[in-house]
C-alpha cells in the first residue's frame, strides 16, 4: 500500500502525519502523536464509543476513521479540550456524581457529552439516552452517568447557582 | 489483646459517603492502563487458535509465519520448558491440565496454538494466519450429562470420567444433611425441577492484555490488566521454570474485569515471547478475541427435587448439578465448592443431599464471573420458590418467610447459620415495594425461631 503524507491539525496543533489508506485516525492519536491516550481501544470495530473524538466540533468514532480522508480537518481529543469552555463543568459532574468505576469509558463519554450540550444545551432525558447510545460503560451503570449529563446541562445554562447546588449533593 | 468497637464519631470512612479516588484522572483521560503503555523496540504477540473443538494436532507447520514481514519469532509448545501444564488454581493446589500452548491434542475451538511475535500487531496478525495446522478431528462433546455417559469421548487423560476428582475419590462434591429420602416420601408433595444457565462473557471494555518487559538483567517486567496480580506471577514462574524473584508484576488500572481478568491467560506466553526476543512483547486481546476465546461464566444444570408440607415448611431438598467446566479446569473447583455450601440456599432445610459435578466438555473453558458458583444456585432456588408457592397454593413472600434461615439454624454443610438477615430484607423488599405483608410475617425475626 502506499504510504501518504498529509496535514492534520490536533488539540490546535498542525500535524504531519503519515498513513496509508486504511490507517486510521485511532491509530494516529495513539501511536504517532504521542501517546494521545485518553482515546482508548475498547474493540476496534465502532461498537463501544471509548476511542471518540470530535472532528471539527463533531463527534466521531476515530477507530472507523480513515485518516487519509481528514486532511487539513482539526481533531480534539480530552487533552486537548482542557482549556476550553464547559470541558471542567462536565467532568466535575461526573465527580459529583460518581459516573465513572474503571474509567475506560469515561474519556469517549466526557466528549460525547461535550458534543451533545454543545449542540443541544438542554437537553432532554430522551435526547440523553440518545446521545450516549452509542457508549458502552460495563461498571456504573448508565444511571450515574445520565444524572452527570443532566447535572453538567444544568451547571453550563444555569450558571453559578445551579452549580453550587449541585455541588452541595453528595454523590 | 483487648479490642472495643470504635466509637461512631471516630470513624471517617463506615457510614461516610467515599469518593472513588481515581476519578479525576479518569475524566482527565489520564489513568493509563496496559495497552497505553508504550517501550522502545516492542513487539506484539497474536495467537493462531484451533478451528476444531476436538482433534489431535498431526502437525504444526510455522514455516511461512516465520518468512512473514516484520515477524521476530514464532513460539510453539516445543518452545516451553518442562512443567507446562497448567490451571487458575495450580499454585493453591488445584490440578495442573492444560497446556500453554497445545501439544498433542486440542479441546475447545479457539485453543491457542502458535504464538506469532512481530514489529506490529498488523503483521502479527497477518502471520498468524498462515500458521498450518493438520487436525485429525475426533468426537466431541458438548453436553455435561453426554459428557459423564458411558461411552463419551474422552477429552484428558488425567480425568478419565470427564470429571474433575474431589478430594482422594469422589466424582462429585458432596453434601448431606439429614435423611433426604425418607423426608422425600414423607412430605405432602415433592416438587421437582431443573434450571439451566448459559455462558456468560464478562466483556470488561478493556479487554485482556499485557506488556513483558526485560529489565536487561535476566528480570522481566510484567506489566498487566490481571486481576490476580500475586498468583498470576507466581503461576508464570512455575510454567516458565524461574525463580519467583526474576518477575516483578506491575498491576495499572483494571479497565473492568468482573471475573474475566482472573483466570491466566496471556502472561505466560508474552514473557515467554520476552524472553526468547529479549524485547518488550505486548500481548493483547482483541474484541473478538475477548468474546469467543477468553474463560466465560459457565452454564449450569441443576436438578431440585423438594419435598414440601401443605403448611410450607420445605423438608427436604435434593440437588444434582451438573457445572460446564469447558475443556479445562481452570478455577472450576473452587465454584462448584462455592455452589455446594451454597445449599439449600438462604433457607433452612433439615434434609439435604447435594452432588455437584465438575464436568469437562469441548466448550470453551469457564472461570470468574462475579458470584461465580452462587449465581447458578441462586437462581435455580429463587425459580424453585417461586414454583413450590404455586404447586401449593401459598403466596410467595410467606413462603420465603416462612423458610428463611434464622440464626443457629443449620446449613447443609454443617455451619450453624450466624448473622442471617434473609428475614429483615424481605420485610425491607416488602415495604419497597408497598407489598403488604400479614402481622404475623411481620413479626419474624432472624433472631427468634417463632414469630411474636
Amino acid at each position: 500500500m502506499t504510504a501518504k503524507i498529509l496535514s492534520l491539525n490536533v488539540n490546535g496543533r498542525d500535524e504531519t502525519i503519515l498513513c496509508d489508506g486504511l490507517t486510521t485516525l485511532q491509530e494516529v492519536l495513539r501511536d504517532q502523536l504521542g501517546l494521545l491516550t485518553s482515546v482508548k481501544d475498547g474493540c476496534t470495530q465502532g461498537g463501544c464509543g471509548s476511542c471518540s473524538v470530535l472532528v471539527d466540533g463533531e463527534l466521531w468514532l476515530s477507530c472507523l476513521a480513515p485518516v487519509a480522508a481528514l486532511a487539513g480537518r482539526a481533531v480534539m481529543t480530552l487533552e486537548g479540550l482542557k482549556q476550553s469552555a464547559g470541558i471542567a463543568a462536565i467532568q466535575q459532574s461526573f465527580i459529583d456524581n460518581s459516573a465513572a468505576q474503571c474509567g475506560f469509558c469515561t474519556p469517549g463519554m466526557i466528549l460525547t457529552v461535550k458534543a451533545l450540550l454543545d449542540a443541544n444545551p438542554e437537553p432532554s432525558h430522551d435526547e440523553i439516552l440518545e446521545a450516549l447510545s452509542g457508549n458502552l460503560c460495563r461498571c456504573t451503570g448508565y444511571l450515574p452517568i445520565v444524572e452527570a449529563v443532566k447535572d453538567a446541562a444544568a451547571r453550563l445554562s444555569g450558571g453559578a447557582d445551579a452549580a453550587r447546588a449541585s455541588e452541595g449533593r453528595e454523590g | 489483646m483487648a479490642s472495643e468497637a470504635p466509637k461512631a464519631e471516630a470513624l471517617n470512612v463506615v457510614g461516610q459517603p467515599v469518593k472513588l479516588r481515581d476519578l479525576k484522572k479518569h475524566v482527565g483521560g489520564q489513568t493509563s492502563y496496559c495497552d497505553d503503555l508504550r517501550f522502545p523496540r516492542m513487539l506484539h504477540l497474536k495467537m493462531h487458535r484451533s478451528v476444531q473443538p476436538h482433534a489431535k494436532l498431526l502437525a504444526v507447520d510455522t514455516a511461512a509465519a516465520a518468512r512473514s514481514e516484520g515477524v521476530v519469532r514464532v513460539l510453539t509448545h516445543a518452545d516451553l520448558p518442562g512443567g507446562e501444564l497448567w490451571s487458575g488454581l495450580a499454585t493453591v493446589g488445584g490440578a495442573g491440565d492444560e497446556p500453554v500452548l497445545a501439544s498433542d491434542k486440542v479441546r475447545w475451538k479457539g485453543e491457542a496454538i502458535a504464538a506469532v511475535v512481530a514489529r506490529t500487531p498488523e503483521q502479527a496478525e497477518a502471520a498468524a494466519a498462515k500458521v498450518k495446522v493438520r487436525y485429525e478431528p475426533l468426537p466431541a462433546v458438548f453436553d455435561v450429562e453426554e459428557a459423564l455417559a458411558a461411552g463419551a469421548p474422552n477429552l484428558i487423560a488425567h480425568w478419565p470420567g470427564n470429571h474433575y476428582i474431589f478430594g482422594d475419590d469422589h466424582a462429585a462434591a458432596q453434601i448431606r444433611l439429614g435423611d433426604v429420602e425418607k423426608a422425600l416420601a414423607e412430605a405432602d408433595r415433592v416438587v421437582e425441577n431443573v434450571y439451566q444457565t448459559s455462558p456468560i462473557e464478562q466483556a470488561p471494555l478493556e479487554t485482556i492484555g499485557c506488556v513483558a518487559v526485560p529489565d536487561g538483567d535476566g528480570r522481566y517486567t510484567v506489566h498487566t490488566g490481571s486481576q490476580s496480580l500475586s498468583s498470576t506471577l507466581k503461576s508464570v514462574a512455575a510454567y516458565l521454570g524461574l525463580p519467583a524473584n526474576r518477575l516483578r508484576f506491575v498491576s495499572g488500572s483494571v479497565g473492568g474485569g468482573f471475573g474475566g481478568k482472573a483466570d491466566l491467560a496471556v502472561e505466560v506466553t508474552a514473557t515467554l515471547a520476552a524472553i526468547k526476543t529479549g524485547r518488550p512483547v505486548k500481548y493483547r486481546y482483541t474484541r473478538e478475541e475477548e468474546m469467543f476465546a477468553s474463560s466465560t461464566r459457565a452454564a449450569w444444570r441443576v436438578y431440585i427435587k423438594d419435598g414440601v408440607m401443605n403448611d410450607g415448611r420445605i423438608v427436604a431438598r435434593k440437588v444434582t448439578t451438573y457445572h460446564d467446566s469447558g475443556a479445562y479446569l481452570r478455577m472450576s473447583n473452587y465454584g462448584a465448592m462455592k455452589h455446594s455450601t451454597h445449599w439449600p440456599g438462604p433457607y433452612t432445610v433439615a434434609n439435604v443431599w447435594v452432588d455437584v459435578y465438575c464436568v469437562f466438555t469441548n466448550r470453551t473453558p469457564s472461570g470468574a464471573m462475579r458470584g461465580f458458583g452462587i449465581m447458578p444456585a441462586s437462581f435455580a432456588i429463587e425459580v424453585q420458590m417461586d414454583r413450590v408457592a404455586k404447586a401449593i397454593g401459598m403466596d410467595p413472600w410467606r413462603l420465603r418467610l416462612l423458610n428463611a434461615y434464622r440464626n443457629g439454624d443449620m446449613r447443609g454443610h454443617h455451619r450453624a447459620v450466624k448473622d442471617a438477615a434473609m428475614i429483615e430484607t424481605i420485610q425491607a423488599t416488602a415495604k419497597l415495594s408497598e407489598q403488604n405483608l400479614t402481622g404475623d410475617l411481620q413479626s419474624l425475626s432472624s433472631w427468634r425461631q417463632k414469630a411474636g
